[in-house]
């Protein structure tokens, strides 16, 4: 992953049900129009954030009102990272299967990390694989907000 | 006709035409409402011509493509028919990059499938 001068990061910690994530989404997707990111990267760092907290959730917290799952955004001109972490036990990444193989293609299910994969320049996931690390390149102009904003932590 | 929280529903002919009332269907409890409710109108009201109309959705997560499988499939072994139409083109691209494109039947717009069938 790439170094970066960040213009705007926030972190959250969000409870392990279903929608939890829907503000924060909405926070981050708001910044991005701020900082006049195109509508198809915004679908497409949207599309993958869902994807992502969808996993933790359901998958690697699996429901467990005791357990969160911990978000942190950064953005820099001309950049978009979102790492994202569950509290669960980790999963091997290299052994979900390909959702478009003929015997795979009517599964109800197993087709966010490949979503993830296409929709963002890169996708890393820890060794455990309880946190996975995403980056969207800004594809074209929207001109970003240069100089603005010093670094907010939340 | 029952009043669904999650669909909008008329018939042209003997095509049950369904629009979304959610513009985003995200949330994965949302979503298994939602699947409960478009197997209903296969599997209860006996509905065997299903134009999805995706008009007014702006997202969907892979959850929903999920439902929409298990729907195609229940229509079929009921010996009916699903086409679905106003897909906008990002949502399109998720079908076509996990090749959903090929399982469903996509088309353009509402006139073009309830001409298909």
């Amino acid at each position: 992953m790439v170094d970066q001068q960040w213009t705007w990061q926030h972190m959250y910690l969000i409870p392990s049900r279903s929608g939890a994530g829907r503000e924060v989404q909405q926070e981050i997707l708001y910044e991005l129009k701020r900082q006049r990111w195109v509508p198809r990267d915004i679908f497409a760092i949207h599309l993958a954030m869902e994807e992502a907290l969808a996993n933790a959730i359901k998958h690697g917290n699996r429901y467990n009102a005791n357990k969160s799952v911990r978000v942190r955004c950064l953005m820099s001109p001309e950049l978009v990272r979102i790492e994202v972490a569950d509290e669960g036990v980790g999963f091997n990444v290299s052994q979900v299967p390909n959702p478009t193989d003929p015997d795979r293609i009517e599964a109800p299910s197993g087709r966010g990390i490949m979503l993830m994969r296409s929709f963002m320049s890169r996708v890393e996931f820890n060794a455990l694989g309880n946190q996975v690390t995403m980056e969207k390149e800004r594809s074209e102009a929207g001109e970003p907000l240069l100089g603005e904003g010093a670094v907010q932590e939340n | 006709m029952p009043e669904y929280r999650h669909l909008l529903i008329h018939e042209v002919g003997d095509v049950t035409v369904v629009h979304f009332r959610d513009s985003r269907i995200t949330e994965d409890l949302s979503i298994q409402e939602l699947g409960q409710e478009l197997f209903q109108l296969v599997e209860v009201e006996k509905r065997n011509k299903l134009a999805l109309n995706f008009a007014g959705v702006d997202f969907l997560s892979s959850s929903a493509l999920g439902k929409l499988i298990t729907l195609e499939k229940k229509i079929k072994a009921h010996n009916g028919q699903m086409k679905l139409c106003n897909i906008r083109p990002q949502i399109h691209e998720v079908f076509v990059i996990t090749k959903l494109n090929r399982l469903f039947d996509i088309r353009k717009d509402e006139a073009d499938t309830l001409a298909a069938f």
